[in-house]
């Protein structure tokens, strides 16, 4: 292997590494992140409406710190190919996930009720 | 470029170079293993989807409020969290050449790991003694699916995990092993970063309902 190789694999190796500073500013990030949701909760006064949105918002937030400070993501790695690939792939999760509640959605609640089938002769 | 603006100017059919310049080996391991990672995202997006559609139909059965014990899901996360920072201080010690330091660093990632499929089964068997299985309800089934799908993915980092410890103990920190190391951290963080979603739309928001 030429030496050019080398450091080009020890340079993408080095890049996933990040720095001890940063590792620990991510977990203490992610520990608040995950302590908040958990403890409002299970201890929590505010009604479900507003819990269930501010955890989501939380979790959204913990995996963009996590995407930042554990998978190392930037625009410029692999010359922006791992970021045009996480794009694509947000886009199917969005398309498939919304696309799949809305149209179950729309089936539960458009279908006849099971036990209203029952007496219909 | 030049070549064909020039073959284009001279009225001739215009010719690509199809040859390939060289590739540094594994120099595309990294953004194959990015890709691979992504579709396995899109996996748990529809483990996801089908969680969301079928959550709610506990057919008479239990429902999350009788089933969960979030302060052993707490327990679980803050395992997989630690996990993901003491694999990252492996790294580290990789990038110094510190290869006790790092051997020592994923054996605790190792224990850690363990540990959260260790209170995750105790969690499924305590389920199953209870009657709550996988046949029981629709909610059910994709609850098993999807975070049953997320243990296997840890169960599987582990042996990848013990593996790797072994050819770095006998072959060192070659080119080889310091890519497969980083392969199996992205993999790892992700696992990570598919938890968050499982404790967020799986555990926390079930005893919401």
């Amino acid at each position: 292997m030429s030496s050019d190789a080398h450091a080009h694999a020890h340079d993408s190796a080095d890049a996933h590494a990040g720095t001890r500073q940063g590792q620990l500013i991510g977990f203490g990030a992610s520990v608040v992140l995950t302590a908040i949701p958990f403890l409002l909760v299970m201890h929590g006064t505010l009604d479900k409406q507003a819990t269930a949105l501010i955890i989501m918002a939380f979790a959204a937030v913990q995996v963009v710190v996590h995407m930042i400070f554990f998978l190392h993501m930037n625009t410029k790695a692999e010359g922006g190919w791992t970021m045009m690939a996480l794009i694509f792939t947000i886009i199917m999760v969005v398309i498939a996930l919304s696309g799949s509640l809305w149209v179950m959605h729309h089936l539960t609640t458009n279908m006849m009720p099971v036990h209203e089938m029952g007496q219909t002769p | 470029m030049t070549v064909a603006m020039g073959s284009m100017k001279a009225g001739e059919p215009v010719f690509y170079v199809v040859d390939e310049h060289e590739h540094p080996e594994g120099s595309s391991t990294m953004l194959g293993f990015w890709i691979y990672l992504m579709s396995d995202c899109l996996i748990f997006a529809i483990l996801f989807a089908v969680y969301g559609v079928l959550g709610a139909k506990y057919a008479a059965g239990p429902a999350p409020k009788d089933l969960f014990d979030l302060s052993l899901v707490a327990v679980n996360t803050s395992f997989l969290l630690l996990s993901s920072l003491t694999y990252g201080f492996a790294m580290l010690s990789m990038q110094q050449n510190r290869v006790g330091a790092m051997q020592a660093w994923l054996a605790i990632t190792g224990l850690f790991g363990l540990a959260f499929l260790g209170i995750e089964l105790t969690e499924f068997a305590h389920m199953i003694h209870e009657g709550a299985t996988p046949q029981r309800s629709a909610f059910l089934s994709s609850f098993f699916t999807l975070v049953g799908t997320h243990g296997l993915h840890v169960t599987f980092g582990l042996i990848w995990l013990v593996t790797l410890m072994v050819q770095v103990k006998t072959y060192g920190l070659i080119e080889a092993n310091r890519r497969r190391l980083v392969c199996l951290s992205m993999f790892w963080h992700f696992l990570d970063v598919i938890w968050i979603g499982v404790f967020t739309f799986v555990y926390l928001m079930g005893m919401l309902r």
